[in-house]
């Protein structure tokens, strides 16, 4: 108990300091953070109405960063399976980061969740017991279990590793290994049940799709790790954290793979949906090249394809991704490129046409935009400051008083390196 | 600030027309009168809270109801010096209720649709409407070519008219999305929104391959003198910001054995309405003897309400 007060003392002494760029990070984003907190209060106050939102597009922008965001967090299975099944060492050193960027994901899904309910204070009525959880029929049921679980499994595991580290103890397996693996099989359900929620209605030619959940998958695998490789990049160049050119290289090959096949699954439901012409296809001709007239989120969904088939090319082409900017600007364009895929390039055109053929459009409000923004904040204060903490007590600086100053290594197999 | 004043102000806001911008102020106003009303009187402190813990539909006695509906009733009172009485009439059993609507007599007049807005005390501001009559065009049966924005004379020589409302499906894809059961379908089949317990996710709406569904995405307004006092809980008692909401086949009159307030209005007769499982009503004859119709029967919701032609 008392290591535990000492471990939080400690966590907030790290966070407290920092250079200069960090606090005008901080401060950048709290501005962000403000602002969002307003807007959601402005929305609290005033509803829905404060949205763009209509019967016909019932949802936006919210649930568009909820999908993506869940995605994101295979940023977390990408380095934990690699790390611990195939004993990658140099992905063992940077898994806790991955870790943290799931953690950082969730709670930013489930704030996306929260902001788009019409009354969040009611949010007692999901909890088993006290009000009705309508499981398992209702697949956001489900996605409300899988997510606060794997907040709850990513949050737990890193919470011991570091913990232990903090007091100078070689992390015991049995404690946190389980949980771990439990973690890897989760992560299936993390990226497939929030594909289920669309697919799943049969009433959305749109979405009612067998490859949206291997889809989901594909583009998870894309977004996750390249989101890692830009973190890990600041990490290693900001906080003097040892990430290895390998653990790059190695994420960089994964999203190159997954890349390529995000883009093949891509053009085969396109063109399953635009070859034959049926009417279940007027959304998919909606994004391409518009409706009847309606054509604003075109040059939009364009852009994202653009975005993924440059980014997928610098992965692949040894004399692009050997440059280590081109491979960042890569990797925010992956990530960008499946922000608009999985975000409103799915979530509102499912919605137009209409189940009754009627075509209205959305884009968000400047409400909506700054509670998205302002969750967005969130989760990057968030993350950086787990990384404050996490990062010093990885490099053995950060540690309970009288405990040796060295590095920890866990690798399964070889033992305390 | 004494209390008919702000029924004055409420009252004015109501009236159409009034700006979003503007209701919006006067909405941001009247939070901070309510709050300070709040402050002020510490005895109406018990209501909100007892608001908030309410229980789901399915797990009040009949003496939570009985408070649930006076306090219903007295905030109406307060809110628009209206007095409405609130009803709770159970499905009755060995009735299964269901539609048919003639699709060759149908003028496309909309009087159904704004019958049905005044009965359910449905939004006046932001207009909201349950019933939505498509225009078609004749040779087709897809409704992707309709229009819902038609204006002018009708019926036109080139269209027919298909309204369509929530059709009570028998697998109704919106119950199973509900991840908190505030939706459900009733014994005698009819699918109801418990506006207390519905927590406003849209997932429903989403889900309905009809566009049944109404979310209120602002307060929704009636002009008191509109107001309808008849109401049913589960149907046309007024509804708050922020909830699900949806056509019930009038419940509140249908199990008293009156008919549908859209029916009632329709002037061509298309509507049919009844018990399916009496062999002799009307509806039952219809989906026998006529040719039935079913919109997106491929979407698997046996759909509780049937076109017809004849
Ligand atoms: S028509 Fe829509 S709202 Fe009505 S029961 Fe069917 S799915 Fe539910
Ligand atoms: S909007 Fe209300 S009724 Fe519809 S699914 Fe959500 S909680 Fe249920």
């Amino acid at each position: 108990m008392r290591d535990f007060i000492a471990f939080v003392r400690s966590s907030l002494g790290a966070v407290m300091h920092g250079s200069s760029a960090y606090y005008r990070w901080l401060a950048f984003l709290g501005v962000w953070m403000l602002l969002g907190c307003a807007a959601a209060a402005w929305q609290f106050a005033n509803g829905l109405g404060v949205s763009n939102l209509t019967d016909q597009v019932p949802w936006g922008v919210y649930i568009a960063n909820f999908s993506f965001l869940v995605g994101l967090a295979a940023a977390s299975v990408l380095v934990v399976i690699p790390a611990y099944v195939y004993r990658d060492a140099a992905l063992y050193d940077v898994s806790i980061l991955g870790e943290l960027l799931a953690v950082a994901a969730m709670v930013m899904s489930l704030l996306f969740i929260v902001v788009d309910l019409g009354h969040p204070e009611l949010f007692w009525h999901l909890l088993p017991m006290l009000g009705i959880l309508n499981f398992p029929q209702s697949m956001l049921a489900w996605d409300v279990v899988v997510i606060n679980g794997y907040l709850f499994i990513n949050a737990y595991v890193v919470s011991y590793l570091l913990f232990s580290k903090y007091c100078g103890r070689v992390p015991n397996k049995r404690w946190y290994f389980p949980v771990l693996l439990l973690g890897v099989v989760w992560a299936v359900g993390i990226h497939t049940i929030p594909a289920f929620l669309y697919a799943s209605l049969g009433g959305r030619p749109f979405w009612h799709s067998a490859v949206l959940a291997p889809r989901f998958l594909a583009s998870a695998f894309v977004s996750g790790p390249s989101l890692l490789i830009i973190a890990l990049t600041v990490v290693r160049d900001q906080m003097h954290f040892p990430v290895r050119e390998e653990a790059l290289q190695r994420l960089r090959q994964i999203v190159g793979v997954a890349a390529v096949f995000n883009l093949f699954l891509t053009v085969s439901e396109i063109f399953v949906e635009i070859y034959p012409g049926t009417s279940h296809s007027a959304s998919m001709r909606y994004i391409l090249v518009g409706l009847h007239g309606h054509n604003l989120l075109v040059p939009y969904i364009w852009t994202g394809i653009a975005l993924s088939v440059f980014a997928a090319v610098v992965f692949l082409a040894r004399p692009l991704y050997s440059r280590p900017k081109l491979l960042l600007v890569a990797c925010a364009s992956a990530v960008i490129g499946v922000w608009i895929e999985k975000g409103m390039g799915l979530v509102i055109p499912g919605f137009i046409p209409t189940s009754l053929g009627e075509i209205v459009e959305y884009s968000p409000s400047f409400i909506e935009f700054c509670v998205s923004a302002g969750i967005w904040a969130i989760g990057a204060f968030l993350y950086t400051l787990m990384l404050k903490v996490a990062v010093p007590i990885e490099l053995g600086t950060l540690r309970r008083p009288g405990a040796p100053n060295e590095r920890i290594g866990l690798d399964p197999v070889r033992g305390a390196a | 600030m004494s209390e008919d004043h702000q029924n004055d102000d409420e009252r004015e806001a109501v009236v159409e027309g009034v700006g979003k911008a503007q209701a919006s102020r006067r909405r941001f106003l009247q939070v901070l009168g309510a709050a300070t009303a709040t402050a002020a009187t510490s005895q109406a402190d018990a209501a909100p809270w007892e608001e908030y813990f309410q229980q789901h539909y399915k797990r009040l006695t009949d003496e939570d109801k009985r408070e649930i509906f006076a306090r219903l009733e007295a905030e109406v009172q307060d809110k628009y010096g209206v007095a409405v009485h609130i009803s709770d009439p159970k499905p009755i059993d060995g009735v299964e209720f269901a539609y048919a609507l003639n699709l060759q007599a149908c003028v496309g007049c909309r009087r159904c649709e704004y019958a049905c807005a005044q009965e359910n005390n449905t939004s006046r501001s932001p207009e909201m409407h349950y019933i939505r009559v498509l225009q078609m065009d004749k040779g087709s049966l897809d409704v992707e070519r309709s229009n819902t924005t038609y204006e002018g004379a009708v019926p036109t020589a080139e269209h027919y008219y298909q309204p369509v409302q929530c059709h009570q499906c028998r697998d109704a894809p919106c119950v199973r999305a509900c991840p908190v059961n505030a939706t459900w379908a009733e014994p005698d089949g009819i699918v109801v929104v418990d506006y207390n317990w519905c927590i406003g996710c849209r997932y429903c709406e989403a889900a309905c391959p009809y566009f049944a569904r109404r979310f209120n995405y602002e307060e929704p307004t009636v002009r008191p003198s509109e107001i309808n006092p008849d109401q049913g809980y589960l149907s046309n008692r007024l509804r708050p910001r922020g909830v699900m909401e949806k056509c019930t086949y009038c419940l509140h009159r249908t199990r008293k054995g009156l008919m549908p307030a859209c029916l009632e209005a329709c002037p061509t007769g298309s509507r049919k309405f009844g018990n399916l499982l009496d062999p002799n009503s009307e509806v039952r004859q219809v989906i026998e003897t006529k040719r039935v119709y079913i919109l997106h029967e491929d979407a698997g919701t046996n759909p509780r309400f049937y076109y017809y032609f004849g």
